[in-house]
Formats: structure tokens, C-alpha cells, sequence
């Protein structure tokens, strides 16, 4: 292309979003990963930093209610949006049963992986209800886990599925 | 690792983009899900000045049918097309291939348009359109011109997309009824990079099949329509015979390079066994 601006380009940017139900406005590097402003920026150290490519899980978040990679979202690009880690869902109450079948389970061992993996089996119990052990591993693919060979994960999400599905709310 | 520094900008209009990409030409690059180009920046694969992020852009997402077409915005996230009730009735191959993409997060963010436009030979979009003979609609500054799926994959990551256009939306024809269709693919890992995989799309009826498509990813450098097998297989019925002749054909269509996994020889084994497999599934 012939026509390029000399001009230098701004490498910050600024941002307006809502995380954990609470408004925050910055001025960030554009570069940053959506996981670092959280980690960094916010001292909400719970979400991970794992292989940073998005293939381990480790930085699984919401932002508007869906499930994501923070290490494969901009903050730029949350901005505007709500956006909820391990420390709210945690607070509010909404993953407890899944953390007390963890915890029954021993679903973890170092703990890494474990902010992911709720939140991402928090998404699965919320939207497929009646999910198989196959379909509970399918949905898990994406968060990685080297201590506890899955077993107990997976055994951990299906008797929160199978206590919801007898005893709904 | 972390990314290399960039600057960003977020047009709220196609004109606004066009604006951008052609004063900051090769120095910037289109942001849409990410989901690769985001990786490949944090592995430090490419070193853009600008991204330009297209996310905010309105009318550029969402799945419509009218008449015998269906058009898919290319803002459209993997998860929305995996969802659709119009994808499952209207064009099934999609919403079969959709599970395949990678994870339930990165189907979230990714989209239909930004794996079309970045044309990886393993990704299951280009293949799936390039089966069911969809046009990619690229809009520039002087306006907007439509490329058939098969036309549009001319190398490795690179496409018919000229400098400062963009993928707008992805328009498929809506197969006749009767029509069939099928996604396979292997990987080591579910939700890795396929290392063979196959869209196929085909009408059976009294054991034969027919106007039968079988587009390959992960074989070569970019999809490919195996026309030798199809031309092998059209319209016979289906023995054990005929699907020898179909794989056998494969020789003549693929020259898969190999990769880190899989030797040339083997690539070309995988497809011949998916081939017989997808055979069988439209047939049954």
C-alpha cells in the first residue's frame, strides 16, 4: 500500500466496563490481555495465566454471560462489557455447589486449573442440564488439568448435574 | 508470552474500516473474534501496527435465510452457527463441523468470517463452504464483489481478499431436498488441529449416491475438492468395490505435504479412511 500515515499511533487506550457487578474505567496499553488488566490492573489474581495461546484454559472467564479466553480477548475489547471472574462467581454464591463437589471429590490438587475448570463447568451446567460423562469430558476439552487425570472432575460435575436434575430449583 | 505493542482502533462503520486499513496498508490488520490472530501475536508470529477492530460494526452478524440462500454475517461466532435452528435445518454439514472448532470458549469469540479470511488449510469453515459451493461476499472502498468458495483459497493463509477489503458474509446455497451431508475430521485431542477431515454433502437414493462434494482439510494448502474420487464414486452404487475406486482416486486429487505428525503418505492414508467412512454415513 502506497499511502501511510508518519503519524504515531496511540498505544493506549481507554476502557469502561463492569466487572464483578462493579463499573471500572482505565487508560491501558491496547496490548493488554483482558487477564492481565483483571490480574494486574484489578489485583484479581484467582483467574490464571497459563499457556497464554489460548489451548490450557487456565484464564476462563464470562464476559456478557459467555464463556471466553482471557488470554485471547484485548481489555480494549471488553469494553463496554460485563465481565465476571472466579472472585464473583465465588462471592455471589453461584458456583457453590459445583466448589463443594470439587472439594467432596478432590476434583483438585494444586488448584491451577480449578478457577477454569469451574467456570467452564458452571457453563455446562447451566446450559445442558442433562449433560453425559462423554459430553461433560467434550465440554472440558478446553481446560487442561495435570494433576487429577479428569476422573474426579468429571465425576465432581455430573453429581452436581445429578443433584440439580432430582432436586430442581 | 505477551504481545508486541500495537495501536487500536474500533471503526463503527465499513467506510470508517476502509479508511483505516488503507492509510496504515500492510501495518494493520483486522480484528474480529481473535481467536487466532490474538495467538499468533502473543507467540509473536506477526507484529501488526494497528489492529483494526470490526466487532463493533453493526449488520455484519447474524444468519438469515431467504428463498434457497442462506447468508451468514461474517461476524457470526462459531458457537451462534453451532445454535442456529436454521443452520440444522437449512445447511446440517455446519452445524456438524461447528463442534469440531476448538472449545466451548473460542467458539464463543471466533467467527465464521475471521477463519474464512485466514484461510488455515486445517480450519473446517473453508472446507465446509467450499462443499456446499458458497460465495464470500468482500466489500472495499469501491464496493463490494462476490467470490466463490472455491475460487477464494489461492495458498497457504492466503485468499482472493485484496489489501483493505473485508469478508462481509458468507452465502450458501440451500441444498436441494434429499440432500445429505456429513463432517469428519481426526485429531489427537478433541478440539486440536485436525490432522485429516472431510465435509462431504451428497443425495442418496436406492443405494447409490449422488451430486456427491467431498471437500478435504488438513491434506493440503488449502481446502480441497477431491474431483477424481467424486467423479469415482457419482451416481454407482454403493459396493465395497466403489469406495476402493473412490480412495484410490484420492491419489490423483491430494498431495498432502507432511507435518510434524504425519508423514505424506499417512496424510493421504487418513483421507482415504475418512473418505470411506463419510461414503458410508451418507449412505446410511
Amino acid at each position: 500500500m502506497a499511502k501511510r500515515k508518519p503519524a504515531r499511533l496511540e498505544q493506549t487506550v481507554e476502557i469502561a466496563l463492569t466487572v464483578n457487578g462493579i463499573k471500572v474505567t482505565r487508560r491501558i496499553d491496547a496490548r493488554q490481555h483482558l487477564i492481565d488488566f483483571l490480574r494486574e490492573e484489578l489485583g484479581l489474581t484467582g483467574s490464571h495465566v497459563g499457556c497464554e495461546h489460548g489451548v490450557c484454559g487456565a484464564c476462563t472467564l464470562r464476559v456478557d454471560g459467555k464463556i471466553v479466553r482471557g488470554c485471547l480477548t484485548l481489555a480494549a475489547q471488553a469494553d463496554g462489557r460485563s465481565v465476571e471472574t472466579i472472585e464473583g462467581l465465588s462471592d455471589a454464591g453461584t458456583i457453590a455447589a459445583l466448589q463443594e463437589a470439587f472439594h467432596k471429590r478432590n476434583a483438585l490438587q494444586c488448584g491451577y486449573c480449578t478457577p477454569g475448570m469451574l467456570i467452564a463447568a458452571h457453563d455446562l451446567v447451566t446450559r445442558h442440564p442433562r449433560a453425559t460423562r462423554d459430553e461433560i469430558r467434550e465440554h472440558l476439552s478446553g481446560n487442561y488439568c495435570r494433576c487429577t487425570g479428569y476422573h474426579a472432575i468429571v465425576d465432581a460435575i455430573e453429581s452436581v448435574l445429578k443433584a440439580k436434575s432430582s432436586n430442581p430449583v | 508470552m505477551k504481545a508486541p505493542p500495537f495501536a487500536y482502533a474500533r471503526p463503527k462503520s465499513l467506510a470508517e474500516a476502509f479508511d483505516l486499513l488503507h492509510s496504515h496498508g500492510d501495518d494493520a490488520r483486522v480484528l474480529a473474534g481473535g481467536q487466532s490472530l490474538l495467538a499468533a501475536l502473543n507467540m509473536r508470529l506477526s507484529a501488526p501496527r494497528l489492529l483494526v477492530d470490526i466487532t463493533r460494526i453493526p449488520g455484519l452478524s447474524g444468519i438469515q435465510r431467504a428463498g434457497n440462500k442462506i447468508t451468514i454475517g461474517a461476524l457470526t461466532t462459531h458457537a451462534e452457527i453451532e445454535r442456529s435452528p436454521v443452520i440444522a435445518r437449512a445447511a446440517p454439514l455446519l452445524a456438524q463441523a461447528a463442534p469440531h472448532i476448538a472449545h466451548a470458549a473460542i467458539r464463543n469469540s471466533g467467527t465464521i468470517g475471521g477463519s474464512i479470511a485466514l484461510a488455515d488449510p486445517a480450519a473446517e469453515w473453508p472446507a465446509c463452504c467450499v462443499a456446499l459451493d458458497a460465495t464470500f461476499v468482500l466489500a472495499g472502498k469501491k464496493g463490494r464483489r462476490r467470490v466463490r468458495a472455491r475460487e477464494f483459497f489461492h495458498d497457504l493463509y492466503a485468499t482472493a481478499l485484496k489489501s483493505a477489503e473485508v469478508l462481509t458474509a458468507v452465502e450458501i446455497p440451500v441444498p436441494q431436498a434429499g440432500s445429505r451431508s456429513v463432517f469428519l475430521e481426526l485429531t489427537r485431542r478433541r478440539g486440536d488441529y485436525a490432522m485429516a477431515g472431510v465435509a462431504a454433502v451428497a443425495k442418496a437414493a436406492r443405494g447409490a449416491l449422488s451430486d456427491v462434494r467431498l471437500a478435504y482439510l488438513g491434506v493440503g494448502r488449502t481446502p480441497l475438492l477431491a474431483r477424481k474420487a467424486m467423479a469415482a464414486i457419482e451416481g454407482k452404487p454403493l459396493s465395497a468395490a466403489a469406495i476402493k475406486s473412490a480412495q484410490d482416486a484420492l491419489a490423483g486429487d491430494l498431495d498432502p505435504d507432511g507435518d510434524v505428525y504425519s508423514a505424506p503418505a499417512t496424510k493421504l492414508h487418513y483421507a482415504r479412511v475418512l473418505t470411506r467412512r463419510a461414503l458410508e454415513a451418507l449412505n446410511g
